[in-house]
């Protein structure tokens, strides 16, 4: 038994990367960035605003939080259109109370089906992102360049005609992208997407169609990381969000400017026994003298240009 | 070991109870290692027929960059809590990083840092290789460890914990002196080797960083917990080896790392520990104990 010799050559076995997307850069060894706000630590709220068609399409892959049981899965469609229809509204008034203003990355279908929830967003002053058209529209490797480049335009079109404003970023549906992913957000104009977990900054990230920013959304802190994948408490979550919040206030002291991503899902945290320990958190971080809340948009406003 | 056989052979069974003491310098009861992985996973590597490096198809975004955090954002804070405390590192290394990414060798290394080998990428795996493919492998280790650092290697953990039934009577033969892939036993022992000595490292699954996170879903204080649990167990036991395995894409995040520096506090001030490097407590044991 032996492997193909090509198993023991590495050709980009090189300095720097293994591709072209972005160089290496530290966090720490880079210029001090400064939030519009003037504060030292940004919270970046992040809500996934989706639609789950009862129907999954599993191309390229079954979405997280889709369909489990067998059709009609009633169970799993409702609980989700739960979160749209009461747990977002929560986190609406929620927002409200506590000043922050946030991104929402909507499914293009929730502009289509339920435009009254669209203006309501755009009132509040929050920002709205792309996130595809529906829990149907993934990207992986395996979906053609022609029909990625068509859920892509029809997102970004789809939701520009509900809110009146063309969506400037994009978060892919469990950040899965293709190799072809970032340069056809680039040819279509959008100028930052929320997919790559490698950072806590906003960073520039080349494709053969021009630059985009990358802002990392880390799902590590996320509701659908530490409360439904680890199946830790909202308490245990509200709690490390608070530690997080803490030893980066610390760094951001050494180092300027720091982002503390919130990424979090009406359907998951807009449930009566955990927005109790939401409204705490928001209520915590507003009173932090060194916080402010700020949209993905402002993040990446804040990256100076190249 | 005993190819093919329902017992592989890999040590003598020695019971835990009745054991000569085994003695640590100055008196400490238990040899504490920390033993960061510091790793490069290839976002589009070749396919290993016995396992598959990406569980979805290339390029999986958040498997990548989930990785490269730890080396641009999470082995930077780790470092710091570490030498704050007074802990140096066990670097299991991908050592294809020499090549990648030299700042954060040549970080270690003058951190007064271990290295041993942990393959050459986190993404090429041991299964399936022939005996000049893994001589490749070893060979290159060495070479490559050498001369970004000027250490040799005394170690090995497998890439991904991937072997072949000679990978041990391999690295004994090269004149490694321990493995971390054996977890049998808190205390070092023979390992059956062809021909040298090599001892088996306690290294850790179950306080494993990976493990605590993501098999037993902690919260990152219960982990924190866990691991004062694990120290004082150790410590009031004697004798014993603690390893702390790292990587720097979890304990970094900032949730963790602040719970995680409470542990190192704990440790340095009980003053029970010999904080060292896997490679001193493996001199240690050959020169005290003979084989």
């Amino acid at each position: 038994m032996s492997l193909e010799p090509e198993y023991l050559e590495y050709p980009l076995r090189r300095q720097g990367m293994d591709h072209d997307y972005y160089g290496y850069a530290s966090l720490f060894d880079r210029p001090p960035i400064a939030w519009p706000s003037g504060k030292s630590v940004a919270v970046a709220i992040v809500v996934n605003l989706e639609w789950f068609p009862i129907l999954p399409a599993d191309k390229p892959f079954r979405a997280p939080g889709h369909m489990v049981t067998p059709y009609p899965d009633y169970r799993h469609y409702t609980s989700r259109e739960y979160g749209t229809r009461v747990g977002f509204y929560r986190m609406l008034d929620a927002f409200a109370k506590s000043g922050a203003k946030v991104s929402v990355a909507a499914n293009s279908a929730i502009g289509e089906r339920y435009p009254q929830i669209i203006a309501d967003i755009v009132d509040a002053g929050h920002e709205i992102i792309a996130h595809s058209t529906d829990m149907n529209g993934a990207i992986a490797t395996g979906l053609a360049e022609d029909e990625e480049h068509a859920l892509i335009t029809a997102s970004l079109d789809a939701l520009e005609t509900a809110s009146g404003a063309r969506p400037r970023g994009w978060m892919s549906i469990a950040r899965s992208q293709s190799f072809n992913t970032a340069r056809l957000l680039a040819e279509a104009g959008v100028s930052y997407m929320c997919d790559w977990v490698n950072d806590e900054l906003p960073y520039r990230f080349t494709t053969a169609a021009g630059d985009l920013i990358n802002i990392p959304v880390n799902h590590e802190l996320s509701d659908r990381q530490i409360i439904t994948v680890q199946q830790n408490s909202a308490d245990s979550w509200v709690q490390q969000m608070q530690d997080a919040h803490a030893f980066l206030t610390a760094e951001a002291k050494i180092f300027g400017g720091r982002m503390l991503p919130i990424n979090v899902t009406p359907y998951i945290m807009g449930l009566p026994y955990r927005m109790g320990a939401f409204e705490r958190l928001l209520g915590w971080l507003a009173a932090q003298p060194d916080t402010a809340f700020h949209t993905t948009g402002e993040i990446a406003d804040a990256l100076a240009p190249a | 070991m005993r190819e093919g056989e329902k017992d592989p052979s890999l040590y003598d069974f020695r019971p835990y109870r009745g054991r000569p003491k085994l003695n640590w310098p100055d008196g400490k009861q238990v040899a504490v290692w920390v033993s960061p992985n510091i790793e490069f996973y290839e976002l589009d590597p070749p396919a290993n027929p016995h396992r598959k490096s990406w569980t979805k198809p290339h390029p999986d975004v958040v498997g990548y960059s989930h990785r490269d955090y730890g080396n641009r954002v999470g082995h930077w804070r780790m470092a710091e809590v570490m030498t704050k405390h007074g802990f140096p590192g066990s670097v299991s290394l991908s050592v294809a990083m020499c090549q990648h990414l030299p700042q954060i060798v040549e970080d270690a290394n003058a951190r007064g840092w271990e290295f041993f080998s942990h393959g050459i990428y986190n993404t090429r795996y041991s299964y399936g290789m022939d005996e000049a493919q893994e001589r490749a492998l070893i060979e290159d280790s060495i070479k490559t460890v050498r001369d970004a650092t000027g250490q040799t290697i005394k170690g090995w953990l497998a890439p991904a914990l991937t072997h072949t039934p000679r990978t041990l009577d391999l690295i004994a033969e090269y004149g490694l002196s321990y493995t971390c892939d054996l977890y049998h036993d808190d205390q070092p022992g023979e390992v059956h080797v062809k021909q040298g000595r090599l001892i088996s490292m306690p290294y850790s699954l179950e306080v494993n960083d990976h493990y605590g996170f993501f098999v037993y879903n902690m919260s990152p204080r219960e982990y924190a917990d866990t691991l004062i649990r694990q120290y004082q167990r150790l410590a009031d036991e004697g004798g014993t080896v603690m390893c702390i395995p790292l990587h720097a894409y979890l304990i970094g995040q900032p949730h963790r790392i602040g719970p995680f520096e409470e542990v190192l506090k704990h440790i340095a001030a009980d003053g029970r520990a010999w904080i060292t490097r896997s490679g001193d407590i493996a001199d240690h044991y050959m020169r005290e104990v003979t084989a």
